[in-house]
């Protein structure tokens, strides 16, 4: 038997996942979407407000919840957050804008144009045109996912990661761009590198950017 | 790595349970007490000699200045830890004294130990009364590598005998293993369905990239990641993992929520009773 219709606009519907005995994963949907993640850093905000939460981290379409299960079951918190996430969040603040100068002379440029149709000037505008959202801080200190990167720019990972990427190096992968903040390993398309440090161990967040910020890249000589 | 014995050794001093300790992997450090100390070694056997005569483990022990502390060689586990009564003095990052060696923060310089290194006490010595000891029944069983784990997020993604090989199967830990996590061999777990969008990620998940060897993450584990979490290993086995080398043998058995929230406590109450 169909459902009868509902009156009231549907909140989004939120599945919790327990992570262990001491987390949650509160999914609040399963797409790049601004509105989601809208939501998701909504609610990790008003659940850092909680005693029995020890931290709670707003990812692209979700939360994911560290509590103190002596003071809190699962369950509990679980219905706790599906009471919080039908609130309609409060009109977002537009996030801090960070203008990120480019050297676009990185590696996969070329081979990145070329797999895309492209010329390389081309994908140097298309990847300069938008303002991109910070998504989701985490990974590894000072990294930031940013997106959603132009449809045209669009490419599945290296098969192969490089086991080593420079600090500052500018990359592309699927829908979304980033900044490696640490020579660290790396499967995404390099196409140039910066100078602005992301990873600033001397504050507290020890991160540039915040989720909810935006990021503009423009071109420049020497980034 | 192994919360368990880091707190209990801590306590077996009469220190917070948060002071800084040496953790020691696979070989101990040649130590000199520069002064009279109460000292505590828990976790792995390493081995440890005191003089060259064997140290008691879990167990408050009184060392003079010019007393030699060393460790033989790995008996059982995979980490030591060192507590002293005062605490180790170690740089501050972000409200821990940890080393984290992927930034280079924390800890003596942000970098491992090395011979010549001098460490000093973080505060007066709260007790020096020697003899506190942890009973044997109550310390971790490190022999057994059966890991409990509660279904994850994206258990559905396994089928019938992919569920049955996570829980059951044999897996191997890799030599491709750190503190952040342990590449796990033997079975592999295909996963079915879409890119998972990235999310933030605990101690203990067990993710699957595409190639369907499970990786296990351990204490400095990424905080983020866009890969399956099919299990989770349980806050009371975590010492055990945090006990394995590469090479050994590991399996996973599936418990609830509430039973792993019961093991959890059970381990609790026993730092508890060392408090007092």
């Amino acid at each position: 038997m169909p459902a009868p219709p509902s009156k009231k606009p549907r909140a989004p519907r939120v599945r919790i996942h327990p992570l262990g005995d001491s987390a949650l994963l509160a999914e609040l949907g399963t797409k790049l979407d601004t509105a989601l993640n809208t939501r998701a850093i909504a609610l990790a905000d008003n659940l850092k407000k909680r005693r029995d939460v020890r931290q709670a981290v707003a990812a692209t379409a979700g939360v994911t919840v560290h509590f103190d299960p002596d003071l809190v079951t699962i369950t509990a918190l679980g219905a706790a957050i599906k009471r919080l996430a039908t609130k309609r969040p409060p009109v977002a603040e537009p996030g801090r804008l960070h203008r990120i100068p480019v050297a676009y002379d990185g590696e996969d440029l070329a081979d990145a144009a070329a797999t895309l149709g492209l010329s390389s000037e081309r994908v140097i505008e298309l990847h300069t045109r938008p303002i991109y959202r910070v998504f989701l801080v985490g990974f590894v200190p000072g990294w930031a996912y940013l997106g959603p990167l132009p449809e045209e720019l669009e490419l599945p990972r290296r098969s192969v990661p490089r086991t080593l990427v420079p600090a500052g190096a500018v990359a592309i992968a699927g829908r979304q761009t980033g900044i490696y903040p640490l020579a660290t390993p790396g499967g995404w398309h390099l196409i140039g590198r910066t100078t602005v440090k992301t990873f600033l161990p001397n504050s507290d967040p020890p991160c540039l950017f915040r989720a909810g910020d935006r990021v503009k890249f423009f071109a420049a000589p020497t980034g | 790595m192994d919360r368990f014995a880091h707190r209990a050794a801590n306590l077996l001093v009469g220190n917070p349970a948060i002071d800084a300790t040496l953790e020691c992997t696979l070989k101990g450090p040649h130590l000199v007490a520069t002064h009279n100390l109460l000292v505590a070694v828990t976790g792995a056997d390493l081995d440890p000699r005191l003089n060259g005569s064997p140290a008691p483990m879990w167990t408050g022990f009184l060392v003079t200045g010019g007393d030699r502390l060393t460790f033989e060689g790995r008996r059982l586990g995979a980490r030591a830890y060192i507590a002293v009564a005062g605490g180790f003095l170690g740089d501050r990052w972000l409200g821990s004294a940890s080393t984290y060696v992927l930034v280079g923060r924390g800890g003596l310089a942000g970098r491992a130990l090395k011979a010549g290194d001098s460490i000093s006490l973080a505060h007066d010595p709260v007790s020096q009364v020697p003899g506190r000891e942890l009973d044997r029944d109550l310390r971790p069983d490190y022999s057994d590598h059966t890991l409990y784990a509660i279904p994850g997020p994206h258990i559905r993604r396994l089928d019938g005998e992919g569920r049955h090989t996570l829980f059951g199967g044999e897996f191997r830990v890799s030599h491709q293993s750190n503190r952040m996590g342990y590449r796990l061999e033997g079975a592999t777990l295909a996963m079915s369905g879409d890119e998972v969008l990235s999310f933030g990620l605990a101690v203990g998940a067990v993710q699957v990239p595409s190639g369907g060897q499970p990786i296990l993450l351990m204490a400095d584990h990424q905080t983020a990641g866009g890969y399956p979490v099919p299990a989770v290993v349980a806050s009371a086995s975590l010492p055990v993992a945090a006990q394995l080398a590469p090479g050994d043998e590991v399996r996973f058995a599936e418990v609830s929520v509430e039973k792993a929230v019961e093991l959890r406590s059970a381990a609790l109450r026993v730092l508890e009773a060392l408090r007092a």
